[in-house]
């Protein structure tokens, strides 16, 4: 065989092999709304120069940081604000899992048998893994709460902290949602009444600027899963979130799970991962999950796409 | 006369994966088809916002297309809005169709009456 042979050969299979792994969705950062710069399209045109973004409220967004103002200190104890990620409004979208822990086939959470098993179970939309729509059993292709941790790992997007004396309270943007963690200094309940999508929080300071929650009692299997890429979570899920404020506009989550019926050791879904704040006026636009608009979408998109064709 | 257009544009592209809320496993990842038509219909919601547009083939027949792009507080930061499309409006659209060969796709850009081309970049990114 001649050598350019070879060469046109290399070529072919290198493209097959591109092809099929976007196919899979593997690539973190592709999917779920976090790609940029990419899908030019025939015309490789994408004019948004001329183009404003505004928030809900319809007024043009500002940048808190305009005119090169330098960010000040971390204020002391304070996390208040609206909050985004950092690099990009994609950023936390994660839809091939969690930032540190992306489901592409190289990183695998610590699996007991059994949550080896439940996980095999699920058949998610993302990661290496993934289903056509119709195939998919992710409880929230009915719009079910995504329930916490995923409301971290999964559409973490505009993130409002509201502070009072007792209390820290987060206003996620995705499907309305949010969640009280108490800091007036109670321990959870000896007995939980029940367990919650949400679960139940309790926050301390461990230093000035570090925040530091804990959240047990969470509903995990069969109705929450950990992921949009189908890893399972436990009733005996544990999460610690550690939020680091690195100065006036900047502030770092960081993710810890443990589950003992489902991983054999606690491991790290992000790590420092970053957020800015956003002006103190800015309204965030709503992002509800409503059951008629999943069904007309599943009717009009999601079945043709997987090949349904109903009459 | 109107002339619309059937491009294949790409076979052997790295895939570009853009959004899907709802996987990409449906989508023929990395295909692009270039087509002009009519929008009918443009449903600025959640989970996902889609246009639907008339395209008439070579031999004139008329296919609703129903392509679907990201939800609407996603589509606001890439400069999009529920004003962006009305029923009427001539577009050309490159997408990425479905391997199941139903007219069903995700937007890659869209090119509006205006001659301006909307994308998937976020804005000032």
């Amino acid at each position: 065989m001649k050598r350019w042979h070879l060469i046109v050969m290399a070529i072919v299979v290198a493209s097959a092999v591109g092809l099929a792994q976007g196919g899979r969705g593997q690539r973190q950062g592709g999917a779920g709304g976090q790609a940029r710069g990419g899908g030019g399209g025939g015309r490789g045109v994408q004019s948004t120069a001329d183009l404003t973004v505004v928030d809900g409220w319809g007024n043009p967004i500002k940048n808190p940081l305009a005119g090169g103002k330098v960010p000040g200190p971390a204020p002391v104890r304070d996390l208040s604000g609206t909050w985004e990620p950092a690099n990009g409004p994609g950023a936390g979208i994660q839809a091939n899992g969690p930032v540190s822990m992306p489901s592409d086939g190289v990183h695998e959470p610590p699996f007991t048998p059994a949550g080896k098993a439940v996980y095999d179970s699920h058949k998610a939309l993302f990661g290496y893994r993934n289903v056509p729509p119709s195939l998919s059993n992710d409880p929230r292709n009915h719009c079910d709460p995504l329930g916490f941790p995923r409301a971290d790992f999964y559409q973490l997007r505009h993130t409002e902290i509201l502070q009072n004396p007792k209390q820290v309270v987060i206003l996620y943007q995705y499907d309305k949602r949010y969640r009280v963690i108490w800091t007036d200094g109670r321990d959870f309940p000896k007995e939980l009444p029940d367990d919650r999508w949400y679960g139940y929080s309790v926050g301390k300071w461990a230093d000035d600027t570090t925040f530091v929650v804990n959240t047990i009692g969470l509903l995990g299997e069969p109705r929450v899963w950990l992921d949009e890429t189908g890893r399972p979570m436990s009733d005996q899920m544990k999460i610690e979130e550690r939020f680091h404020r690195v100065n006036s506009d900047r502030m770092e989550i960081t993710v810890m799970v443990e589950d003992p019926k489902y991983f054999t050791r606690p491991w790290v879904a992000m790590d420092k991962f970053p957020m800015k704040l956003q002006s103190a006026d800015y309204d965030i636009i709503e992002m509800l999950c409503a059951p008629s608009d999943m069904e007309s979408y599943s009717k009009d998109f999601g079945d043709p796409a997987s090949g349904i064709v109903k009459k | 006369m109107k002339t619309f257009l059937w491009v294949l544009l790409a076979g052997v592209v790295v895939s570009t994966p853009v959004f899907a809320h709802h996987g990409n496993a449906a989508f023929d990842a990395g295909k692009r088809l270039e087509l002009t038509g009519t929008v009918t219909e443009w449903d600025w919601s959640n989970p996902h916002c889609w246009l639907k547009f008339d395209v008439k083939d070579q031999s004139g027949k008329v296919v609703n297309w129903v392509v679907e792009t990201s939800n609407a507080a996603d589509m606001v930061e890439r400069g999009w809005s529920k004003r962006t499309f009305k029923a009427g409006d001539q577009v050309t659209v490159t997408l990425e169709p479905v391997k199941s060969g139903q007219p069903v796709g995700r937007v890659i850009s869209v090119l509006l009456p205006n001659g301006k081309t909307l994308g998937l970049n976020y804005v000032g990114q």
